[in-house]
C-alpha cells in the first residue's frame, strides 16, 4: 500500500480548488497546496493578516516586513491584489465571501467536528488565531491530515476528545490514505490511495464508512 | 488650527497611567509602534492591560515591554508563537493573566466599541471552550455567542503618512489592526513614518479619518504645511 507523501495530498487538494475560488490556506501543512494550484486557474488567496491575491515568497534580498502572511513570513502581492484591515479580513470569512479554507487538524469528527487549536494539556500556553473563524465561516472547510497519529491513533473519530475549534464544519478531509466527504450522514469515503481495500481503511480509520466512491464519483460531488 | 503632531514619542505617551488599558497595532511585527512602545517602555507606568493580536515576538515592541514586567493582562488571539519568550515566561510563572479570543471576535470585538455598540452576536466559537460561560442565541436557525466591545484608555498604532488632522495611510499588511483600534481607544497615538503638509493625502486613499486619532508622531520627519 502506497500513502500519499505531504507533497501529494497537496496536489490532491489543489486539484478539487476550482477557477475563481477564493481561499484561505491555514498555517503548516496546508501552506503547501499553494506550490500545486493549477497554473491555468485564477485562484485568489487570502492571508487573515489582510491580504487578498497573495502571491509567493519574494527572492531573497526583495522581503518587506510590512508584507507578511498569517505565519509572518515574507509574501508578495500578486498583480490586483489588494490590502485591507483587520474587521475586512474577518468579515471575508464569517460573512461566508471565502469559498474554501484549508486547515490543519488534531481530529476531526464524522459530523465534521472540528479540533485544530489546542491539545488541552495542562502545561499548554492556547493560541487560537483565526482558525475559529475560518472554520465555521467559509462555505467549505478542508481539512489536511494523516489519517494517523504517530502512535497509530485514528484522528477520524466519531466524537473529538481535543478542544472543539467548531462544530460540523468540515465537509472534506484530505488524508494520506483516503479522501472522505463529511455530513450529517457520517462520513463516506471519496477515494482511497492506490492499494488499499476499504475493508483495509475502515480497519485503520475504525469509525464507520459508507463507500460512496461509486456514487461520489459521477456526480462529481 | 488643529495640530495633533506630538513633539516627540515620549510627549506622545506622557500621560499614560498605571493600570491603563492599551490596545497595540500589529500583526507580529508588521505595524507594531515599536517607537511608542520604547517610549512607554522609559515613561516607566506598569500594570497594564494590552489588547494585540499576539503577545511579543523576539526582544523588540510588546516583546520588550513584556520583558520589562509591566504588563499585568493580555488579550490577544494568537500569544504562543517560536519567538513568544518573554511571554511564555511571565505567563507560566503566573505574572501575566490570558484573555484568549478567536481572531475575528478580536477584530469585531474591537470594531464594535469603536462603532458604539453595545454587543454583537457571532458565531465563532460557538460550542467550543472560548464560549463557555457565555450567552448563546439562536438567531434565524443558527447559534450566535454573545460578546462584548473591547475598548482602551488608549491606541498605540503604526501608520504610513499622516497629517496634521491626524488622517492616516497605512503600508501593506501593517495595516491589520490599526483603523479599528484607532477608533476603539480614548485616545490613540499614532506613530507615522512621515507627516505631510494638509491636502498632500488624497482623500480617496485616507483609511482612518483624523476623528479617529489625537495625537501623531513622525518617526522619519515632518513637513510642514508651509514647508
Amino acid at each position: 500500500m502506497s500513502r500519499l507523501s505531504r507533497e501529494d495530498m497537496a496536489r490532491r487538494v489543489a486539484q478539487d480548488i476550482p477557477e475563481g475560488a477564493y481561499v484561505n490556506l491555514g498555517i503548516g501543512l496546508p501552506t503547501l497546496v499553494a506550490n500545486y494550484l493549477p497554473r491555468d486557474r485564477e485562484i485568489l488567496l487570502q492571508s487573515e493578516n489582510g491580504l487578498l491575491g497573495m502571491g509567493p515568497a519574494p527572492p531573497k534580498g526583495q522581503e518587506d516586513g510590512d508584507l507578511i502572511n498569517a505565519g509572518k513570513q515574507p509574501v508578495t502581492l500578486l498583480t490586483g491584489g489588494c490590502y485591507f484591515h483587520q474587521a475586512d479580513s474577518f468579515a471575508m470569512m464569517r460573512g461566508g465571501h471565502i469559498d474554501i479554507c484549508v486547515l490543519g487538524a488534531f481530529q476531526v469528527s464524522t459530523r465534521g467536528d472540528l479540533a485544530n487549536w489546542h491539545t488541552g494539556e495542562p502545561d499548554a500556553i492556547p493560541a487560537v488565531g483565526g482558525a475559529m473563524d475560518l472554520a465555521i465561516g467559509a462555505k467549505q472547510t478542508f481539512v489536511m491530515m494523516e489519517l494517523l497519529t504517530k502512535q497509530g491513533a485514528s484522528k477520524l473519530v466519531e466524537t473529538c476528545t481535543f478542544p472543539l475549534t467548531g462544530l460540523a464544519c468540515v465537509s472534506r478531509i484530505y488524508t494520506d490514505v483516503a479522501v472522505f466527504a463529511l455530513g450529517a450522514g457520517g462520513a463516506r469515503v471519496v477515494e482511497i490511495a492506490g492499494g488499499l481495500s476499504f475493508e483495509a481503511l475502515a480497519d485503520m480509520a475504525r469509525v464507520p464508512l459508507i463507500d460512496a466512491r461509486a456514487s461520489l464519483r459521477e456526480t462529481g460531488a | 488650527m488643529i495640530d495633533k503632531t506630538a513633539a516627540s514619542a515620549e510627549a506622545a505617551v506622557a500621560d499614560i497611567f498605571e493600570g491603563a488599558s492599551i490596545m497595540i497595532g500589529g500583526f507580529g511585527l508588521a505595524g507594531m509602534p515599536s517607537r511608542l512602545i520604547d517610549a512607554l517602555i522609559a515613561r516607566g507606568a506598569g500594570g497594564l492591560t494590552i489588547i494585540n493580536n499576539n503577545a511579543g515576538n523576539g526582544e523588540t515592541g510588546l516583546a520588550a515591554l513584556i520583558k520589562a514586567g509591566r504588563v499585568r493582562k493580555i488579550i490577544c488571539s494568537f500569544p504562543r508563537q517560536t519567538d513568544s519568550h518573554h511571554f511564555d515566561a511571565r505567563y507560566r510563572a503566573g505574572e501575566i493573566e490570558l484573555e484568549l479570543a478567536p481572531q475575528g471576535n478580536l477584530a469585531a470585538r474591537i470594531q464594535a466599541a469603536g462603532a458604539g455598540l453595545g454587543a454583537i452576536f457571532t458565531p465563532t466559537g460557538n460550542g467550543t471552550l472560548l464560549a463557555e460561560g457565555k450567552e448563546t442565541r439562536e438567531i434565524a436557525g443558527r447559534q450566535y455567542v454573545l460578546e462584548y466591545p473591547i475598548r482602551a484608555d488608549f491606541a498605540l498604532i503604526k501608520a504610513h503618512k499622516g497629517d496634521r488632522w491626524g488622517n492616516l495611510t497605512y503600508r501593506k499588511s501593517a495595516r491589520n489592526f490599526g483603523p479599528i483600534m484607532a477608533m476603539a481607544a480614548t485616545c490613540t497615538i499614532a506613530e507615522v513614518s512621515e507627516i505631510v503638509p494638509l491636502g498632500a493625502l488624497d482623500p480617496e486613499i485616507v483609511v482612518t479619518p483624523g476623528i479617529f486619532v489625537q495625537r501623531i508622531v513622525a518617526v522619519g520627519g515632518v513637513q510642514r504645511d508651509d514647508a
